[in-house]
């Protein structure tokens, strides 16, 4: 058999090789908080590991990105979500059979659960072939179902089970209830006495009157043993309606087809990726296919924003701001200075998050994009100091910035944040330069969130960003992280603005 | 079955409410009274005095208060039906003993019925509502069974439209035939023999559309047949220790019996519901039976109305007097005469507590009574029929200060506007006399001719002359001028007659009445 995912265009590690663990950047960069919110509600398809496995080529990104765009057809998108829903229901009922204590039960059951199946498979089928669909992923998918709806085995499932249900549904019969017994015949007309009633006292008949039906809501699930037993009477009236039911159930105890089931859990690495960032597009905010480079170092973001934040003001229903950036020619580093709370840090996960997320080919946040498909993204943020660790808070850092140095290529991304904040400045100031040489040799592509001014300006490798501060109002964050040269002084004179005391100001005060 | 008392073709659509706000089911929220009256049903009791009349008619009985309440209040504005309920009326005037047996029987069976023990707090199974349907139909049975016999006995004493068609519906729906197959349909429903239902096979293959048979006359063979065809079927004998099986068994019985039980409930809370209709409408001529004894008492005349259709422009009467004032005083008081066809507007003036408003409150009660179908308290009474009927009257002095008073009458009568029609009727009492007399007579002038130019028919009670005398002046014909007797002596005959508005309102008199006397007494 050919291979045949909706999420990976050629077999490559699939399966054996998907990791249990997610990636070590996931906590710095908030990426763990995403994944969990994408994929609650759906464990039962365990897509987790499909989120820890970034993809390492430009095709195999295409292949999602075309299934994305198939999907973004919204009565496509519904024919899929509709053969999700019904597929949910077979294994709800395949559950349900495995607790079931009688076997006249299981049966029943189980001929619903196949019944299911069939119908959503030869819809799904007929969906997807009236369809417009240009992904190859799709397009395997609906090959392989045209092929398996016409096969001789699926063809007889299914005409077996809409028979027995027809027959089931002519079975009539009567019951005798006394004092303690109860009989079980065949049906024989009579006359419906509540109606009967009615007639006697039609002519009292004034406007509704309370309704004194009692519900009976008894679970279909559920059984006792006199229903059993009744169902068991019922069988011996038709003995040879039953007999097919049991045998239905011996014959087709496998009947879910293989390819079929792992598409059904693959697909909801997409299911559960577009609903998720459905409530932030109701919001405004913007998703991208962004331009996937592996060559060029050129990258640009415009409009991004940090999707783990995102969650969060979405439930306190503030906005999020979003914020553009970019790196041409020989740029490589971005160094991010700036008032405290201003977003720094938000601007740097952001970053990397854009760049996971693209490398497992998803949408990103924002307008447009062209990010970088790294080898590996590597995070270096402050770490709480741990007791029992014997190093200092430096060494800790040093010795971990090391093994990144040890572990990183050319062609990865670093993210760091504040780190050799635990020394005096000139320390600080030296350990950052040396650190910063070694990532120009590499021509690592890096954002460094830092206090250090001077590595903003160290040579046109280096670009420096700023947070951004509402002069009148000092304390007023705008979260806007901008391009601007460092001259530690943004925040410092807008406080002085505030109070007359700017060059301007106090110029003129003299002057009077 | 319907009782057709109060409309011709039509129920009483009030008396759900009624019942609900008596019967105080605990669960159930009672329903706002306010909700069945005209919006303006405060002022029109407060300012006509009506609840003098209401008790007097309900005579401490808490339903009849209601009901008369309502009915009165919500006049009717079609004449075939005050017609109708007037001949009704008169039946029950000359049946009195009969009417208030029937009355009596009614309120018996409803008192029974609440005796035998309700629906609890419990979710009830069919088996227990079949039941306590079964006790309820029974005792309804032989309640229907003696209303039958009050009817075949009185049947030829009454001649109303109404009562013969009620009488009639009686007889032929509540045969003897009818009756004894209620009586054996009740007996059926014991099912002392088992039941036989029929069903299909459900969602998880358990049973659905249970339908319980009808079992046939010959109860005894039916059954014998059925037990010897066992054959054919498949018996399962419950073991005495299986709790379990008997509880589900005894579920299964009552899943079946449930569209029987949910029948026969309903059609005992429609017969119910007949006895209810019955009694909320006859209640309102129990009420009017009460009343018509006290002003016997009184030696007061009361007659029945003619009627006239809107825009008649029809008002006149002899010896209408204040049916309130009357029975709270309990003796004859005076009453007033006037030929007043072809009016729109009425006004009213003249020395102070010479019963002005006496008049132009038994004006408007006379009208409510006659829209309800009522007799009035006069000897003889002919008006036009109004759609509706408001009130402004000067309210007491609160604590507000002069401007806020002329706010807040203002603010009554822009409600007012609001709802009026062209075939309204407004009272005004000393209406818009919060500012000085200038400004006053102005506003009352400009609004009073607003609504006679519309066709509203106008009463108004003024002392403010230059407001009447504006009108006067004009000489319009649809108006009319009607003033406080006051004889030359400055004695009151509380009689009111026709006459030119006059710029003193004898308040001297009153002066010196209260002074002198006192003065009497210190010497």
């Amino acid at each position: 058999m050919s291979f045949i995912s909706i999420i990976f265009d050629k077999q490559v590690g699939y399966l054996q090789n998907l990791p249990i663990k997610q990636p070590e950047h996931f906590k710095d960069l908030n990426l763990d908080q995403i994944v969990d919110e994408i994929t609650t509600g759906w464990q039962k398809y365990d897509l987790k590991s499909f989120f820890y496995f970034p993809l390492k080529d430009l095709d195999a990104i295409e292949y999602r990105h075309n299934v994305f765009r198939d999907l973004e057809t919204e009565t496509f998108y519904e024919h899929v979500n509709l053969f999700a829903d019904q597929m949910r229901k077979v294994r709800k009922y395949i559950e349900l059979i495995e607790k079931f204590f009688y076997i006249e039960q299981k049966e029943i059951w189980f001929l619903y659960a196949a019944g299911i199946y069939c119908d959503a498979v030869k819809n799904f089928s007929g969906n997807l072939s009236s369809s417009s669909i240009k992904s190859q992923g799709f397009l395997k998918i609906k090959d392989y179902l045209t092929n398996y709806s016409l096969s001789e085995d699926f063809i007889s499932l299914a005409d077996d089970i809409k028979r027995i249900k027809e027959d089931l549904a002519k079975v009539k019969y009567q019951i005798i209830i006394q004092e303690g017994s109860f009989t079980v015949q065949n049906f024989e007309p009579g006359i419906d006495y509540s109606t009967e009633i009615e007639k006697v006292f039609e002519k009292f008949n004034q406007e509704a009157v309370k309704d004194y039906k009692v519900e009976y809501k008894s679970s279909p699930t559920e059984m006792n043993h006199i229903e059993v037993k009744i169902l068991d009477f019922v069988s011996q009236l038709y003995p040879d309606l039953f007999s097919r039911l049991k045998n239905f159930l011996i014959n087709n105890a496998n009947f879910i087809n293989e390819i079929i089931s792992s598409y059904d859990r693959e697909i909801h690495f997409y299911i559960s990726y577009i609903e998720h960032i459905k409530k932030f597009k109701q919001n405004k905010l913007k998703f991208c296919y962004p331009q996937i480079v592996n060559k060029s170092k050129e990258i640009y973001s415009y409009e991004g924003f940090d999707l783990a934040l995102a969650q969060k003001l979405n439930k306190n229903n503030s906005r999020i701001i979003c914020n553009d950036f970019y790196l041409k020619d020989k740029e490589r580093i971005i160094a991010v200075t700036g008032p405290n709370q201003g977003g720094k840090t938000t601007f740097a996960r952001t970053f990397g998050q854009l760049h996971y997320l693209a490398s497992i080919g998803c949408t990103v946040p924002g307008s447009k994009a062209q990010l970088y498909l790294a080898d590996n993204i590597f995070t270096q943020f402050e770490r709480v100091e741990k007791v029992e660790n014997l190093r200092g808070k430096l060494e800790d850092d040093l010795k971990r910035i090391h093994s990144v140095l040890q572990n990183a290529t050319s062609q990865s991304i670093i993210v760091m944040n504040e780190i050799f904040n635990s020394t005096t400045l000139q320390d600080m100031k030296f350990l950052s330069t040396k650190l910063l040489e070694k990532i120009i040799d590499l021509d690592i592509i890096c954002v460094w969130v830092t206090f250090i001014d001077e590595l903003a300006n160290f040579n046109e490798q280096t670009v420096s960003m700023t947070s951004m501060i509402v002069p009148e109002t000092p304390a007023l964050r705008t979260f806007k992280i901008i391009r601007r040269p460092a001259d530690g002084l943004a925040y410092a004179m807008a406080i002085a603005e505030k109070y007359k005391l700017g060059y301007n100001n106090i110029m003129g005060r003299i002057n009077k | 079955m319907k009782s057709f008392l109060m409309f011709k073709d039509r129920d009483f659509d009030l008396d759900k409410i009624l019942v609900k706000r008596e019967k105080k089911y605990s669960r159930e929220n009672i329903p706002d009274l306010g909700l069945l009256l005209p919006w303006n049903h405060q002022e029109l009791i407060q300012d006509l005095g009506l609840d003098i009349l209401f008790n007097a008619m309900a005579e401490k009985d808490n339903f009849i208060y209601e009901d008369v309440k309502v009915i009165i209040l919500n006049s009717t504005k079609d004449a075939d039906s005050i017609y109708y309920r007037q001949n009704i009326l008169k039946d029950c005037i000359k049946n009195e003993v009969i009417v208030r047996d029937t009355y009596k029987l009614i309120l018996e069976t409803i008192e029974k019925e609440k005796a035998i023990y309700g629906w609890g707090f419990l979710k009830e199974k069919p088996d227990s509502v079949l039941h306590q349907a079964r006790n309820k139909l029974e005792m309804f049975s032989e309640m229907l069974f003696k209303l039958r016999t009050i009817v075949e006995r009185n049947e030829n004493d009454f001649d109303s439209e109404g009562f013969k068609r009620l009488f009639k519906m009686l007889k032929e729906e509540l045969s003897e035939e009818y009756l004894d197959e209620l009586n054996y349909q009740l007996n059926e429903l014991k099912f002392k023999d088992g039941i036989l239902v029929s069903t299909e096979l459900g969602f998880g293959n358990k049973g659905t559309n249970y339908v319980l048979h009808k079992p046939p006359k010959d109860n005894r063979k039916w059954w014998e047949r059925l037990l010897s065809k066992k054959l054919d079927g498949y018996t399962y004998e419950i073991h005495p220790r299986d709790e379990a099986g008997a509880r589900a068994l005894s579920e299964l019985r009552n899943q079946s019996i449930n569209l029987v039980a949910n029948a026969l409930a309903q059609s005992m809370d429609h017969i119910l519901n007949f006895f209810q209709v019955l009694r909320t409408e006859l209640a309102f001529y129990v009420g009017c039976l009460n009343l018509c004894n006290k002003l016997k008492q009184l030696k007061e005349p009361i007659c029945f109305p003619n009627l006239f259709s809107s825009g008649k422009k029809i008002l006149s009467f002899s010896e209408l007097y204040d049916i309130n004032l009357a029975l709270s005083s309990g003796k004859k008081v005076v009453g007033n005469d006037l030929r007043a066809d072809g009016k729109d507007l009425f006004i009213i003036t003249g020395a102070n507590t010479g019963g002005k408003s006496t008049l132009l409150r038994s004006l408007g009660i006379a009208q409510l009574m006659m829209q309800a179908g009522m007799f009035v308290p006069a000897e003889k009474f002919s008006a036009e029929i109004r759609d509706s009927i408001f009130t402004h009257f000067k309210r007491e002095e609160d604590t507000a200060m002069e401007s806020g008073k002329l706010d807040e009458e203002l603010n009554r009568m822009s409600e007012i506007v609001d709802k009026v029609n062209s075939k309204s009727m407004v009272l005004f009492n000393e209406s818009f006399s919060a500012t000085n007399e200038r400004e006053g007579s102005e506003i009352a002038r400009q609004i009073t001719n607003a609504l006679i130019e519309s066709g509203i028919k106008v009463f108004f009670v003024t002392h403010q002359y230059e407001f009447a005398h504006n009108f006067y002046e004009r000489n319009i014909n649809n108006a009319i001028f009607l003033r406080a007797e006051r004889l030359k002596d400055g004695t009151r005959t509380f009689k009111i007659k026709e006459g030119e508005p006059m710029q003193t309102s004898y308040g001297e008199d009153l002066f010196n009445e209260i002074f002198l006397k006192k003065d009497d007494v210190n010497n």
